[in-house]
């Protein structure tokens, strides 16, 4: 137990000073770069939550698929070199500060209040979901079953974005 | 009719409207493909679209007509009354939206036709939301709005005020989906459900009024749609987001956009929170802020879009009143307040469309002077438009807000009443001079108002708008009918199905 508590921390500090230098470098390229370890350390934290094909997906699509087109938009914009910071003086960085430290309070408050018994899941439900129904089933049946709906709105949904995204960059009007 | 969510048959009847609409878009898409250089190309787009909004309300209908209600086990859909008369007043705004379009484009020579793609699948996005019985459906369709919304701002690229105002309405809305996402996410974690109505029912049996997760997430929430229907203090975008884009996607923003995010979160908070008190006091600070900042602010403009941008976050904050009434009178003057504001509003950017040919946003309240000489019929309506605004005796505006004042007085809510009827009058402030320089000042040249041109299409709209207004405001009987079973219907649900969501398993695969 000890071990899966030292991975967890190792790799939750990991994801969250990934994602603070994430947003706070100035050159896309590396703010990407770090992005990529913040996906795989959720994967990592994944794995420990027993859901190890979420963590699979999670370095398939994201970290492999998505980092690799965002780079390539980098490079075809040719975004690499570094930009102008975008916090204007030490006012905006102080309101930055003190509402994430307003969301920070508030996990803290979650943290103190904790789950209620009846919708906590108890420890080694999703492994024995998943030694009874398979790990890919336990996923695909509720997305095509019960989640149905909103996974064909996901579909009209992207297909929005391509055309809006082909109407704000054809060269033509 | 009964619908049972879990059977495919019944499930395709119940998203009927709303697979019309995909199914027009996508028709929609596969026309423009072939059909995209010339402006008879576009004019064919925006009938192709009207057809489709109408397939769709005629969808709607049909379900209506059936008095189709959904049994079984919650589903992703609601079947109710809240939903046909919201997807009827969705479709009706952007028909209207589409009619004002066409001659727009063609003027600022935006052959585009993907504006109509676009446009039909934000108003899919807002079926969605209004008619979302889960939070999933409800966060991924204000997805699909927002995201189409975004590239209408942006559409006419030679103008930097659109892109100015496109990117800022991308970076606020994404910043706004995150807290909604969040808010969802720890609602999910305080009740295990993301189902309305199961939400509702583990609330009231796990007795979560005072759960600081569920308070979080609700806060959150409330932010995320604060966010959406330019709620002050989350206002900030909105002035330069209504200002920089085309006025028909304004027009278009400042009604169906509003409704659409108004509806669902009126939705959410009376099926999934009716148990939780501590909403309304955050919905009655809200409204207070935003019916006093939106109508002192919307006194110190000079143009009229802007003026119009403040004026529709003063009229977020009126309704926000009836939202913070908490009972079915406080829904109906919601969904009466929402037909006659989007009528009105809509009649209004039209006009101001027409009337700025070369650039409406330096359209000045003083640039109207004369206009009821030049063209008294164009400045007749704008002067209907404003007194309904205004809620003017004798139009549906004075309706609407005479509802929502008694709504907010049964419900004991005083201070907002009084607040409410203190703003309209300061509202008058910049209402009036519109008329006034319509009708009390001299044209300063002959060509002063030679270049405004409404067009055949856009002259039913505003013929349409300002007669419903003007009927409405007289014989409010059949749509207040209409509105209070709405909203009955939107109160009664979480009753019913609260009872079997407790017994019967969730069939969310867990």
């Amino acid at each position: 137990m000890a071990g899966t508590l030292i991975v967890f921390w190792a790799f939750a500090g990991l994801a969250v000073v990934s994602a603070l230098c994430c947003i706070t470098r100035r050159s896309p390229v590396a703010s990407a770069l770090w992005l990529v370890v913040t996906l795989f350390s959720l994967a990592a934290l994944f794995v420990l939550l027993d859901a190890q094909f979420l963590a699979v997906l999670q370095v398939l699509v994201y970290a492999g698929a998505i980092m690799v087109l965002f780079l390539f938009v980098i490079m075809l914009l040719n975004l690499g070199r570094a930009g102008p910071t975008d916090l204007r003086g030490p006012a905006g960085l102080g309101v930055g500060v003190l509402l994430s430290g307003l969301l920070l309070v508030q996990l803290l408050a979650l943290r103190q209040a904790g789950l209620s018994p009846s919708v906590a899941v108890a420890p080694g439900a999703v492994a024995r979901i998943a030694a009874e129904q398979g790990m890919v089933p336990a996923i695909a049946r509720p997305l095509f079953g019960a989640y149905l709906v909103p996974f064909e709105i996901t579909s009209v949904l992207l297909l929005a974005a391509i055309v809006g995204a082909v109407v704000l960059a054809k060269r033509r009007l | 009719m009964n619908l049972d969510l879990a059977q495919s048959g019944d499930l395709l009847q119940a998203l009927l409207p709303e697979l019309v609409l995909t199914g027009s878009g996508l028709v929609l898409l596969l026309v423009i493909a072939w059909r995209h250089r010339t402006a008879a190309d576009l004019r064919l787009a925006a009938w192709v679209t009207l057809a489709g909004l109408a397939a769709a309300g005629a969808a709607a209908w049909w379900l209506w007509w059936h008095t189709a209600r959904a049994i079984g086990s919650p589903g992703m859909i609601a079947v109710d009354d809240f939903r046909f008369v919201a997807d009827w007043l969705l479709l009706g705004t952007a028909g209207l939206t589409v009619l004002v379009s066409f001659d727009y484009l063609e003027r600022e020579r935006l052959l585009a036709p993907e504006y109509y793609a676009l446009l039909l699948f934000a108003t899919l996005g807002m079926l969605l939301m209004v008619g979302g019985d889960d939070l999933m459906v409800v966060f991924l369709g204000l997805e699909l709005m927002s995201v189409a919304v975004y590239v209408l701002a942006g559409i006419n690229r030679h103008s930097p005020a659109a892109a100015e105002a496109a990117l800022k309405y991308f970076l606020l809305g994404a910043f706004a989906s995150g807290f909604l996402l969040y808010g969802i996410a720890l609602v999910y974690g305080a009740t295990a459900a993301t189902n309305l109505s199961q939400i509702g029912a583990q609330v009231r049996t796990l007795g979560l009024g005072g759960s600081p997760m569920l308070l979080i997430g609700l806060g959150l929430l409330l932010v995320g749609f604060g966010f959406k229907v330019a709620a002050v203090p989350f206002h900030m975008w909105a002035p330069d987001v209504y200002d920089g884009s085309p006025t028909p996607v304004t027009g278009y923003m400042a009604t169906a956009v509003k409704a659409a995010a108004f509806a669902a979160l009126l939705r959410v908070l009376a099926e999934s929170f009716s148990d939780v008190g501590a909403w309304q006091q955050i919905v009655w600070w809200l409204a207070v802020a935003t019916m006093v900042v939106g109508n002192l602010i919307a006194l110190a403009q000079r143009t009229v879009k802007r003026m119009l941008a403040y004026s529709s976050i003063a009229h977020a904050g009126y309704l926000l009143v009836a939202v913070a009434a908490r009972s079915s009178l406080g829904s109906a003057a919601f969904v009466f307040y929402l037909v006659a504001y989007s009528l009105t509003t809509l009649a209004a950017f039209a006009l101001l469309a027409a009337k700025g040919r070369d650039g409406e946003r330096d359209v000045l309240i003083d640039d109207l002077a004369g206009l009821a000489t030049r063209r008294p019929w164009h400045a007749l309506a704008l002067a209907v438009c404003m007194l309904s605004l205004l809620g003017f005796p004798g139009t549906a505006g004075f309706i609407g807000k005479w509802y929502i004042l008694v709504a907010a007085t049964t419900a004991r809510q005083l201070p907002l009443a009084a607040v409410l009827v203190l703003t309209s009058v300061v509202s008058a402030g910049y209402y009036l001079p519109v008329i006034m320089a319509m009708y009390m000042q001299p044209e300063p040249s002959e060509q002063a108002h030679a270049g405004m041109r409404l067009g055949r299409l856009g002259g039913v709209v505003v013929a349409v708008s300002v007669a419903g207004l003007l009927v409405l405001g007289v014989r409010p009987n059949r749509l207040l009918d209409l509105a209070r079973t709405s909203g009955d219907g939107l109160r009664a649900s979480p009753a019913a199905p609260a009872a079997t969501a407790v017994s019967t398993p969730t069939p969310t695969g867990r």
